[in-house]
Order: C-alpha cells, then structure tokens, then sequence
C-alpha cells in the first residue's frame, strides 16, 4: 500500500516488503465476509418485517386499518380485528410500568448511592439481575400457582370495597388483566433498575460532590441533581421496559384468562393481549384466521418498534457527555 | 443510613438538626428506597421457593429418561423434551455464534477504522433486533422455514432462537473486541501480519473470555425461551428421529403441561420448569464467573 510505484523493478530487497497478492485478497475478502454478516443484521430485522408483512397480506387487504378498530375476534364467520388484544397489550404494559418504575428507580438509587458496602451491594444487583434471568415460562406457572391465588383474595376486597370504581368494578375470577399486569411488572423490573442504575452511576462524583458541599442533604441532591443528569438513561430503560412489556408471550398467556373481548374497564376482567392472541390460536390456525394473527404479530413488530426507536434516540440523543 | 448524613457534616457549627424537614423528608426517601429494593428481592425468592419446593419433589434420572405421559396416571419423563432443547439451543447456537461474531469484528475492527454510517446503522439494527418480541421472531421463522419445508422442525425452532441470540452475541462480542488494547493491533500489524491474521490469532483469542461470558448469556436466554419455539418446533410426545420433524422442549413442555386439570402432566411441569431454572441460572453464575475471574 505504502509502496511506491516509482520504485525499480530490481530493488529486490523492496520486494519483500510488499504482501503478497494472496495475502491482500485473503485480508480483502475476510472484510468482505465479516461486512456481509454485519449487513445480515439488517437483512435479518427487514425479512423478519417482509416475511410477516408477506403472510399477513391478505388479511391486510380484507380488514385494512379497519383490523386495529375492530374487537371482533370470530373465527366462525371469519372477520378478525385486534382491537381487544392491543387494549390488553397496552393496559397490562401500563399497570406493569406504574408498579415497577417507581420501585425500579427506587431500587437503582438504592444501589447506585453510597447506601450500602459493596460487599453487600454487589450481590445485591446479581440477585435483581437473576430476576431477569428466569424464563418467561417460569414466571407463568408460578404466576398460575402462587400469584393468582395470592392476588384473588386482594382483588375481591378491592372489587367489594371499591365496585363503584369503573377499574375495580368486575369481580376477580383468577385469572385476568391485573395479574398480567403484576407479573409483566416483576419481568420488568430488572431491566429499568439495571439500565437506571448504569445511568445514576455515569453522573460524576463532582456533581455530587457540588451539590453536597453547597449544604443539600442527599435527597436533595439525588432529585435535584443526580436524577435529571441521569434522565435521560432512566426515560430510555423505561422505554426498553414498555417494548419488553408489550411483547411479553408466555407468562402473560398463562395468566390473563384469554378472553377475546372487552367487557368493561374493569382491571379484574380476563383479557388477551396480541402476543398471547398469538400464542393460544397459531398453531390451529388455518387461512384468514392465520393471516390475520400473522397482521397481529406485524402490528406488535411495529407497536414495539416505535417504541423502541424512541427509547434509543433518547438514549442517544440526551445522554449528556461527561 | 441518613444518621451518616448528619454525621458527616458534625462539627463547626454545621451539624444537620435531624428534625428539621429537608433531612427528615432524607430519612423518610432512605427508607423508602431500601424498602423498593426489599421488594425486588421477593419475587425472586418466591420464585425460586416454590420452583425448588414443587420441582424438586418430583425430580428423579428417570425424568431424563422417559417421555411426557398421557393424561392421568404416571410422572412420566421429559427425556424428549430435554434432548429437544439441547437440540433447538445446538441449532440456534451453530448459526448465531459465527453470525454475531464476524459481525462484531465487523463491527469493532473495521467498520469503527473508516468511521463509516454502516456501523451506526448495524449497530441500530442490532438494537432493534433486541427489542423485536420474541414471538414475532417465531412467526418470522413459521412464515420462513415451517412454510418452506412444510413441518414443524427442530430446525425452524434453532432459526427462531437464533435471531434471538444473535443481538446478545453481537453486543457482548463487540464490547470485548473493542476492549482489547489498541497496542495489541498495532504490535501485529508492525510486525507484518495481515488483517486477518491480527484479528483471528491475536485479538480474538484476547476477547475469547468476555466473549463465552456473552454467548453463555445469549444460551441462557434461549434455554429458557418459549415463544419462539412454540409454533416452529412445536412440540412431539415422542424421541427425536431427525431434526426435520416436531421436537419437544422443556419450555413448551411446562407451558402446555402448566394448562391442564392433571396433577401428573402439573407436577411434570413443575420438575421441568426447575431443570429449565437450574441450567439458566448455572449458565448466567458461570458466565458471571468466567468475567469476574479476568476482570
């Protein structure tokens, strides 16, 4: 590369300075391989929208957008619409991010302050950390066995003390849209106080420092201070929580009750949401019905896209450089 | 906890009054956050409480070595379904590792040279890929492989769970390369190697350790993934013959056992789901092992 060309042909010690051909095409080509597998990354996330998008045609030209506003679920006279299971989808993501913020945060502040030794702290986060770890799966048959039992009796007081609240106006039958929502809510909880946690620790000792030697007590200093240069990670790990949320199949299939319709605002109703949709009927499915929940998976591909897109230009675009 | 608060400012005159509101509402934050992460710390217990209390019970090697009963009547065994998903986690490893590894040094060693938009762009994708859920990962690979070949396969379920995989390989993948010192490239290249040779036998080997930390993550995960493998493996009462015919998994073992009235086919479930959490957890402590011994 480096050679120069005006250099004679007979400068043989030069010679050997110059890599041989098959040494340069091997290194071209390695380029060439490793590029084309790192454009695969993309080819990947395009087919994975072409492929569904491609299988779901024909249910997008027989229910248009009409599909998204429409909650009848009907295999019988073959008209679909997934209206129901995106009021599932997003309600269940809502109670789990209206539980697990505030106790993510907590729990990051919690760990990333001068609370604890580290000898103490660092199990501490592994254990949360193994909280994400366990399979959806487990979370389900534990959410059957153990959380719903343990739920029914709080959610009867709730529905015979507070009925007059549209939320709590149905009564519990096990199974429904609260417990979704509480599990979807522990699966949660680890990645927003994982990512708050490695936001709250990137603020530099200074600005605590600053704000501590200005006479601020440490709570002032974490709301006032430390959390606003930390908030664009916590906004973004929040963001990376609700996709994870929304997407969520198999603990909330196991709990949600798998009613195909909304029957009230109440919290206590069973549900479904577009990924247990999924995971109950896809495999029977056949046709129209099919295409259609392949117009559901399509749906939740974007629903969770768009909020993960979000999420990383958050992360990238307000996270403050130190 | 705030008592060090006050205590670190005693002296000169400037010694906090423990009642005054700022540093009582201090106390009160204090313990409100340590209660939060009291809290977390529950479920995970609950969790592996009742997963050891009703999976150990009815553990046995026997487990390992027969099929899912019918309805009613024995234990049975989820030797399939064990197999299955080492066979579906073999499948999905084969493609994602050598996939996520040349894209990471793709992405650490040469795209990061020439500064060039294609690393931001994979780098976005890799992201995005991370957040797809994962059971549209398994209608992309229905729609790809079981429409294809025209059977539920081991095959379609490893290609589900290799999509899976693949961001968690590439990132962690990529942050290793790119924590090799610089110094190490350029002691290569002055000594005349060539790309490939600096890249495959000096800084490659010197990532290897956080390298296997992140594909053990990535195993973990798609050990204990059911989705993606629900309607692509779907599931077999029977031992594999090939891996081009339905495959059973312990994931979707417990998920369908975890729906039915029969106590043998639940507690089946249950044992399963605490074979599923002891390889997850193994895998996730030894991975935290092998970084923690480097770092």
């Amino acid at each position: 590369m480096t050679m120069n060309p005006d250099m004679p042909p007979s400068a043989a010690p030069m010679q050997s300075w110059r890599r041989s051909d098959t040494d340069r095409f091997l290194d071209k080509a390695f380029l060439w391989l490793t590029g084309a597998f790192g454009y695969g990354v993309i080819a990947v996330l395009l087919g994975i929208a072409v492929q569904v998008a491609k299988a779901a045609w024909p249910a997008i030209q027989q229910f248009g957008l009409g599909f998204l506003a429409s909650q009848r679920w009907d295999p019988v006279q073959n008209i679909y619409g997934v209206l129901a299971q995106l009021y599932g989808t997003l309600v269940t993501a809502f109670i789990a991010l209206l539980i697990a913020v505030p106790i993510g945060i907590g729990i990051a502040l919690f760990l990333s302050e001068d609370f604890l030794p580290d000898k103490v702290k660092r199990p501490l986060v592994f254990m949360i950390e193994l909280l994400a770890a366990v399979p959806s799966v487990v979370y389900g048959i534990w959410g059957v066995y153990v959380l719903i039992p343990f739920l029914n009796p709080v959610a009867r007081w709730l529905n015979q003390t507070f009925g007059w609240i549209p939320l709590f106006s149905s009564a519990p039958a096990g199974p429904g849209i609260h417990a979704a929502g509480m599990i979807l809510a522990i699966m949660i909880l680890p990645i927003i106080s994982a990512i708050s946690r490695d936001a709250l620790v990137a603020v530099p000792g200074s600005i605590r420092q600053a704000s501590y030697g200005l006479g601020a007590t440490r709570w002032e200093t974490i709301f006032k201070v430390i959390i606003p240069a930390a908030f664009s990670g916590i906004v973004g790990g929040i963001m990376l929580a609700l996709g994870r949320a929304m997407g969520e199949t198999m603990a909330v299939t196991l709990v949600i009750g798998n009613s195909n319709r909304i029957s009230s605002a109440s919290i206590f109703d069973q549900g479904s949401t577009i990924a247990s949709l999924l995971a109950n009927q896809f495999a029977e499915a056949g046709g129209l019905q099919l295409s259609s929940l392949m117009y559901g998976a399509l749906s939740l591909f974007f629903l969770t896209l768009i909020v993960n897109v979000i999420a990383e230009y958050i992360i990238r675009r307000f996270s403050i450089k130190y | 906890m705030a008592i060090s608060d006050a205590a670190g400012y005693a002296g000169l005159g400037l010694k906090k009054n423990p009642s005054s509101p700022r540093t009582l509402f201090s106390s009160v934050m204090s313990v409100v956050a340590t209660l939060c992460a009291v809290l977390a710390v529950i479920p995970l217990v609950a969790v592996l409480y009742y997963i050891i209390v009703r999976g150990l019970q009815y553990l046995s090697l026997d487990l390992f070595r027969q099929l899912p009963p019918p309805p009613l009547g024995d234990i049975g065994g989820f030797g399939n379904a064990f197999v299955g998903t080492l066979l579906t986690v073999g499948i999905a490893s084969v493609i994602s590792i050598p996939f996520g590894i040349l894209t990471a040094i793709f992405l650490a060693e040469f795209a990061k040279d020439t500064n060039a938009p294609e690393e931001n762009w994979i780098d976005f994708a890799v992201n995005i890929l991370a957040g797809v859920p994962s059971i549209v990962m398994g209608t992309f690979a229905w729609a790809t492989v079981v429409l294809l070949t025209g059977t539920f396969s081991a095959v379609a379920g490893g290609i589900a769970l290799s999509v899976l995989m693949l961001p968690t390989i590439v990132r962690t993948a990529t942050e290793a390369l790119e924590a090799v010192p610089g110094s190490y490239r350029q002691a290569s290249v002055g000594l005349g190697a060539s790309k490939i040779d600096t890249v495959m036998k000096i800084v490659l080997p010197a990532a290897v350790p956080a390298i296997t930390t992140g594909v053990m993550l990535a195993v973990a995960r798609a050990v204990g993934e059911t989705a993606p493998v629900l309607f692509t493996a779907l599931f077999s009462q029977f031992w594999n013959r090939t891996i081009w015919e339905p495959t059973a998994t312990l994931s979707a073992l417990v998920y369908n056992f975890a729906q039915v009235p029969y106590p043998n086919q639940q507690n089946l479930a249950w044992a399963a789901a605490f074979v599923l959490v002891t390889l997850v957890l193994f895998l996730n402590i030894l991975a935290r092992f092998i970084t923690r011994k480097r770092g």
